[in-house]
C-alpha cells in the first residue's frame, strides 16, 4: 500500500554556502570529483528516513578525549561545546556527533599519517556523543597541531577538528571541519576556502567562549553546527 | 536571518580514527527475514586507480519495504532488530563488502512505487561533499516504472544496478566509478 501523504523534504543549500566538487587548487579532487552534472531528484521516504542512533549502537559516550588512557595527553586542554540545530534554528536532540582529529604536535593516530611528529601514547583523538534533548553537546579534548601536505609547496593545514553528523535523516548526513579563530594558516588552506560564500566559510570557525572556559582548566570554544531544515510545504512532483 | 546549513568539508584521510566504532558491514542478524545478499564492489578513480580510502554508507528498507524509522507511516509491521545502516571503509584495492538482505519496493512520489534499491553515501579524500547514488538489483521488474530511475539517462541507468554473479546466487557486484565514460550516476537532491 502506498502512502498517500505527501513528502515534505528538507531545503536545497542557499547559493554559494557548499563547496563544489571539482575545486583544482585542492589537487584530490582533480581525479575524484564527478565530472558529468548530477541528477536531481526529488526526496523520496529512502532520503527523508535516515539511520538513528541509540546509546546501545554507538556504546559508551567517548567525550573526554583527554581521560581515554592512563595519563593526560600533551597539548592545551580545550572544551569544544555548542548545538546542533536546524536552518529554523530548532533543536536537533539525540542525533550522532562523531569527532576526530590530530594530537598536539599535528599528527593522527593513523598508519597513514607520516608526518614527522610524535604520536602522543595517550591521545587517540577520537569522540562521539548523542546530542541532548536541546540538541547540545560537549567534549573536552587538546587543541590540535597544525601540519604539513603534499597539496602544494609549503603546504600547512590550519588546526582543525573533524565532525561527522546524522541528523534526523539521510538527506541530513554531514561531514564538515572546525577551525580555530585568528588561525594565519586559513587565508592559504584550498579545503577551508573551497566555499565561495564568504561567511559560509566564516561560520566554520569556532568562537572563543568564556561562558565554556573552566577557570584554571580549559579554553572554551563554541561551535554551533547547522542542519538542513525542513521545506515548509510537501514537494511538489513534477516528474 | 535564519542560520544557513553549516558548508561541508571533506571526510580526509584519517577518518577511520573516528569511523571505526561504527562500521558495520553485516546489517541482518540471522533472524531477521529476507532474502540474503553479498555486495560487493571497488571504488575507482579518474585514472582507473583504486580508491583506498573511501568510506561508503548505505540506507535501505527491509524486506517488506519499510524503513526503522518514525517518519515511515506504512502500515506494515515492523521487523526488530533490522536497522538498515552500514558503513566500511575502502581496503588498498579500494574493495568494499556489505552483506544484508534484499529491501522491498518502498513508496514513491504521487502514489508510485520505488523498485527495491539501497541509498549509498560515499566520502573520500578529495571530495569536498559526500557522493549520493543508488544500487538496484538485476532484474526486478518494477525498475521500468521506478521514478527515479526514469530521470536518468537510459544509457546510464546501468551504472546503478548491481551485476548478479551467475556462479554464486545472492551474490552482487557494483562499482563506483569517479570519472569517466562509465562514471556512476550521483545524486542531487
Amino acid at each position: 500500500m502506498p502512502i498517500t501523504e505527501n513528502i515534505r523534504g528538507y531545503r536545497r543549500p542557499a547559493r554559494g554556502t557548499q563547496p563544489e566538487y571539482l575545486h583544482p587548487s585542492y589537487v584530490s579532487s582533480i581525479k575524484r570529483a564527478p565530472t558529468k552534472a548530477l541528477v536531481a531528484i526529488p526526496q523520496t521516504l529512502s532520503e527523508i528516513t535516515g539511520p538513528q542512533f541509540t546509546p546501545n549502537d554507538i556504546g559508551l559516550a567517548i567525550t573526554d578525549l583527554t581521560r581515554q588512557h592512563q595519563q593526560s595527553p600533551m597539548g592545551e586542554r580545550i572544551i569544544v561545546a555548542g548545538r546542533v540545530l536546524d536552518e529554523d534554528a530548532r533543536p536537533v536532540p539525540r542525533t550522532l556527533v562523531e569527532l576526530w582529529q590530530a594530537n598536539a604536535a599535528g599528527r593522527y593516530l593513523h598508519p597513514l599519517d607520516q608526518h614527522d611528529a610524535p604520536l602522543d601514547p595517550n591521545f587517540t583523538g577520537f569522540g562521539s556523543a548523542l546530542t541532548d534533548d536541546e540538541g547540545r553537546y560537549r567534549f573536552v579534548t587538546i587543541k590540535p597541531g597544525c601540519y604539513p601536505w603534499r597539496n602544494h609547496n609549503n603546504a600547512w593545514r590550519p588546526a582543525h577538528i573533524h565532525f561527522s553528523l546524522f541528523g534526523p535523516a539521510f538527506a541530513t548526513r554531514l561531514v564538515t571541519q572546525m577551525y580555530f579563530p585568528g588561525d594565519p594558516l586559513l587565508a592559504s588552506d584550498p579545503i577551508y576556502n573551497c566555499t565561495a560564500d564568504a561567511d559560509a566559510r566564516q561560520r566554520l570557525i569556532a568562537h572563543f567562549d568564556w561562558d565554556a572556559t573552566i577557570p584554571e582548566t580549559a579554553l572554551g570554544y563554541r561551535f554551533d553546527i547547522i542542519l538542513r531544515g525542513r521545506e515548509e510545504t510537501p514537494m511538489e512532483h513534477r516528474n | 536571518m535564519s542560520p544557513q546549513a553549516t558548508t561541508s568539508q571533506t571526510v580526509g584521510p584519517f577518518f577511520r580514527i573516528g569511523f571505526d566504532r561504527l562500521n558495520c558491514a553485516k546489517l541482518a542478524t540471522r533472524d531477521v527475514a529476507g532474502e540474503r545478499i553479498v555486495l560487493e564492489g571497488r571504488v575507482l578513480d579518474g585514472d582507473g586507480a583504486p580508491v583506498p580510502d573511501a568510506v561508503i554508507e548505505i540506507w535501505q528498507a527491509d524486506s517488506l519495504g519499510k524503513y526503522d524509522h518514525p517518519e515511515d507511516r506504512q502500515d506494515k509491521p515492523t521487523h526488530s532488530g533490522f536497522k538498515g545502516y552500514g558503513r566500511v571503509a575502502t581496503d588498498n584495492e579500494g574493495r568494499f563488502c556489505f552483506r544484508t538482505i534484499k529491501p522491498g519496493p518502498v513508496p514513491g512520489p504521487s502514489g508510485s512505487t520505488q523498485a527495491p534499491h539501497l541509498v549509498v553515501s560515499v566520502f573520500m579524500r578529495g571530495l569536498l561533499k559526500r557522493l549520493v547514488t543508488r544500487i538496484y538489483f538485476p532484474g526486478d521488474s518494477e525498475q521500468a516504472q521506478d521514478p527515479i530511475l526514469l530521470l536518468v539517462a537510459p544509457e546510464r541507468r546501468r551504472t546503478l544496478v548491481a551485476k548478479a554473479d551467475p556462479a554464486n546466487s545472492g551474490s552482487l557486484r557494483w562499482d563506483i566509478i569517479l570519472q569517466g565514460p562509465q562514471e556512476t550516476v550521483f545524486f542531487d537532491f
